[in-house]
C-alpha cells in the first residue's frame, strides 16, 4: 500500500478544514501582532528593542497557534468519532499520528514567520543565525504540537482542551525566559524552568537572534529533541492505553 | 469454503463488566453472517475487537487467514467498516469524504475520484455530491458511511446496525446493497436489531446475550422448531388484570403471553380458532381491536433464547437514535 498518500492527504486534509481557515490566519497575524505591540510599548526603548523581543514573541506565537489548534481538533474527532475512522486504517499508527501532527507542526512555523517578516521591516536581521534559527523554530512547533496532542488525549470535551491548553501556556510565558531571562527567576521557580521545553527553545531562538544564550545551541536543541519524542511517546502510550482500549 | 473471520475463545472486560465472555465462532468466505442481541450484548464491543478499536483481554482472532490478535493493523486493509453511528467529516462535501476514506486506503487519486462518483451515484447521492456532510439528512449520512466502507472494494465488511433509525426507502435501499455485495462474494458481519432483516439477509445468525453466544445456526435451522407452530396475535385496548391465567385455564392447549404495547400472543400446536378466543376475552373484560394470525418467524426464536422483546429493543434503540 502506498503509505504516503494515506500520509499525504491526513495531513492535507487538517491544512484545509483546520490550520487554513480565515479566523485562524487572521489569528496568526493578530497574536503576534498584539504581543510585539504590547511589549515593545513595554519596554519604552525603541526600534533597538526589537531584536530582544523577536525570540519571545515567535515562541508565543507557536505555542499559542499549535496546542489550542491540535488539542482542539484532535478532542473534537474524538468526540463525533471521525478519529476512529483513521484509526482503523491501515497505516502504521506512528505514522498516523505524524500525519495528523503534522499540519500542527507547519501551522505553528508559519506562525513563527508572522513576526520575523514584521520585524524585518523595522530591524537588522542580517545577523540572525538562520542555521539554529530555523531548527529551532521546527522543534519548538514540534514540541507544543506534541504537547497539545498530550492534551488532547488527557481530556474528553473541546473546552476542556482550552482549558487544560492555557494551564500550561501561561506559566511557560513567564518561566522560559522568553521576555524575563531565567537567572533573574526566584531560585525555587528555576528547577520548574529547566523542566519545561520552552526554556531550551527560547534559549536557543535568542541565541540565534542577538547571540545572548545561556547553554550551547547542539544542547538546546538536543534537549528540545528529546521533549519532542518523549511527549510523542507518551501520546502515543496514552492513546492506545484509552483510545483503543 | 475457508473462514474469513475466525474467532476463539474472546474474552473482554471493563472494570466489573464481562462485556465478552468466551466466544467462539467462524464465519465462512462470502457468508452474510448475522450478529444479534440485546442491548448491552456485547456485539459492538466483539465488532471493536475485530477491527482492531478494542483489545482483547484473552482470545485469537483471524481476519482474512491472517492473525490479528495482536496486532490488528495487519488486516485492517482486508475490512470495511460502517460503525453503529456515522463518523465521516461534517466539514468536508459528500465527494471529498469519499476521496479521503480512499486515500487512507492509498488509492491514486484518479482512481479515487472516478470510485467516489461511482458510489456516489449507486446511492443516489451524485445530487448532494458538493454538499457539507454536516447537512445530510439521516439516510443520506448512513448511505455515504456504507459507501466510504466498500469505498476500497474490501473482501470483509462489518455492518454495525447499518438501518437503524433511518427511513424506510433508504433502509431498503441499502438492504438491497447488502444483498448484492453479498451475491458478489463479499464476507459481511452484520449486527441489526431488525430481526426480520436478519432473517431475509443471513446465511447463518448467531445470537449473543450478556456477552455469550447462545446459539448459532443457519436461519432455516434456527427457525425450523417454531416453523410448526401456530401464533394468534391479539391487539387489545384494554387488558383486565390476570387475563393470562384466566386464558391459560380456559384453554390449556394454548401458551399465553402479554407483551407491551397491548398485546396477546397465543402460540399452539394446532391452529387457533379466532372465534372462541376473542369471545372469551370479550366476556372478561377485554377490549379487542384486532387478532390475527402470525407466521412464527426468527424474532419468535429470539424472544425465547434472549427472554427479549424484539420490538422493545428496536424501540429503546431507536429512542437513542441510533444509526445517527
Amino acid at each position: 500500500m502506498k503509505l504516503w498518500i494515506a500520509f499525504w492527504n491526513i495531513l492535507a486534509k487538517d491544512m484545509r478544514t483546520y490550520y487554513l481557515k480565515p479566523p485562524n490566519v487572521s489569528w496568526g497575524l493578530i497574536f503576534p501582532l498584539a504581543w510585539t505591540g504590547m511589549f515593545f510599548i513595554r519596554s519604552g526603548s525603541g526600534l533597538d528593542s526589537i531584536t530582544a523581543l523577536l525570540p519571545g514573541v515567535v515562541a508565543v506565537a507557536i505555542l499559542f497557534g499549535t496546542t489550542s489548534m491540535l488539542s482542539v481538533t484532535v478532542t473534537f474527532e474524538k468526540k463525533n468519532r471521525s478519529f476512529e475512522r483513521l484509526l482503523l486504517a491501515p497505516i502504521p499508527f506512528e505514522l498516523l499520528m505524524l500525519a495528523k501532527t503534522g499540519g500542527a507542526i507547519l501551522f505553528g512555523m508559519a506562525n513563527a514567520f508572522v513576526p520575523v517578516v514584521m520585524a524585518a521591516f523595522l530591524a537588522d536581521l542580517s545577523t540572525v543565525s538562520w542555521g539554529v534559527f530555523v531548527p529551532g523554530v521546527f522543534l519548538i512547533a514540534a514540541a507544543s504540537t506534541f504537547l497539545g496532542l498530550f492534551i488532547a488525549v488527557s481530556v474528553s470535551e473541546v473546552f476542556e482542551a482550552q482549558t487544560f491548553s492555557n494551564f500550561f501556556r501561561f506559566p511557560m510565558i513567564f518561566l522560559c525566559g522568553l521576555f524575563f531571562p531565567v537567572e533573574n527567576l526566584p531560585v525555587f521557580l528555576k528547577p520548574l524552568s529547566y523542566a519545561l521545553p520552552l526554556t531550551y527553545g527560547a534559549d536557543a531562538l535568542h541565541g540565534a537572534v542577538d547571540g545572548s544564550h545561556c547553554m550551547p545551541f547542539a544542547l538546546d536543541l538536543s534537549l528540545l529533541g528529546a521533549f519532542c519524542i518523549g511527549l510523542f511517546a507518551v501520546s502515543l502510550w496514552n492513546i492506545k492505553r484509552k483510545w483503543i482500549a | 469454503m475457508s473462514d474469513s473471520i475466525n474467532v476463539e475463545n474472546l474474552f473482554k472486560r471493563f472494570e466489573n463488566v464481562e462485556a465478552v465472555a468466551g466466544i467462539s465462532f467462524s464465519v465462512g468466505q462470502g457468508e452474510l453472517f448475522g450478529f444479534l442481541g440485546p442491548n448491552g450484548a456485547g456485539k459492538t464491543t466483539t465488532i471493536n475487537m475485530l477491527t482492531g478499536l478494542a483489545r482483547p483481554d484473552k482470545g485469537a482472532i483471524r481476519i482474512g487467514g491472517i492473525d490479528c490478535t495482536g496486532n490488528p493493523k495487519a488486516a485492517q486493509r482486508l475490512v470495511g467498516i460502517v460503525p453503529d453511528e456515522s463518523n465521516l467529516y461534517p466539514e468536508l462535501t459528500g465527494f471529498e469524504n469519499l476521496c479521503f476514506c480512499a486515500a487512507l486506503y492509498g488509492i491514486a487519486k484518479a482512481e479515487r475520484q472516478s470510485r467516489a462518483r461511482e458510489l456516489l451515484d449507486d446511492f443516489a447521492l451524485t445530487p448532494a455530491a458538493d454538499r457539507k456532510f454536516a447537512g445530510y439528512s439521516k439516510g443520506m449520512k448512513r448511505k455515504l458511511t456504507v459507501a466510504a466502507g466498500i469505498i476500497h472494494r474490501p473482501p470483509i465488511l462489518f455492518l454495525d446496525e447499518p438501518t437503524t433509525g433511518i427511513d424506510v426507502a433508504s433502509a431498503r435501499q441499502l438492504r438491497q446493497l447488502i444483498a448484492s455485495l453479498h451475491r458478489d462474494g463479499t464476507t459481511i458481519f452484520l449486527t441489526t436489531h431488525y430481526i426480520e432483516e436478519a432473517e431475509r439477509l443471513c446465511d447463518r445468525i448467531a445470537f449473543i446475550v450478556s456477552g455469550r453466544i447462545v446459539r448459532i445456526d443457519t436461519v432455516e435451522r434456527l427457525v425450523q422448531p417454531v416453523s410448526e407452530k401456530h401464533v394468534m396475535r391479539i391487539a387489545c385496548a384494554q387488558i383486565p388484570a390476570g387475563i393470562e391465567d384466566r386464558l391459560a385455564e380456559a384453554f390449556p392447549e394454548f401458551a399465553v403471553a402479554l407483551s407491551t404495547g397491548g398485546f396477546i400472543r397465543v402460540e399452539s400446536g394446532k391452529p387457533v380458532k379466532v372465534g372462541p378466543l376473542v369471545r372469551f376475552l370479550e366476556d372478561n373484560g377485554a377490549e379487542v381491536k384486532e387478532a390475527r394470525r402470525a407466521r412464527p418467524s426468527l424474532e419468535d426464536v429470539f424472544v425465547s433464547i434472549t427472554g427479549v422483546e424484539a420490538d422493545a429493543m428496536r424501540r429503546e434503540k431507536e429512542k437513542k437514535g441510533g444509526g445517527q
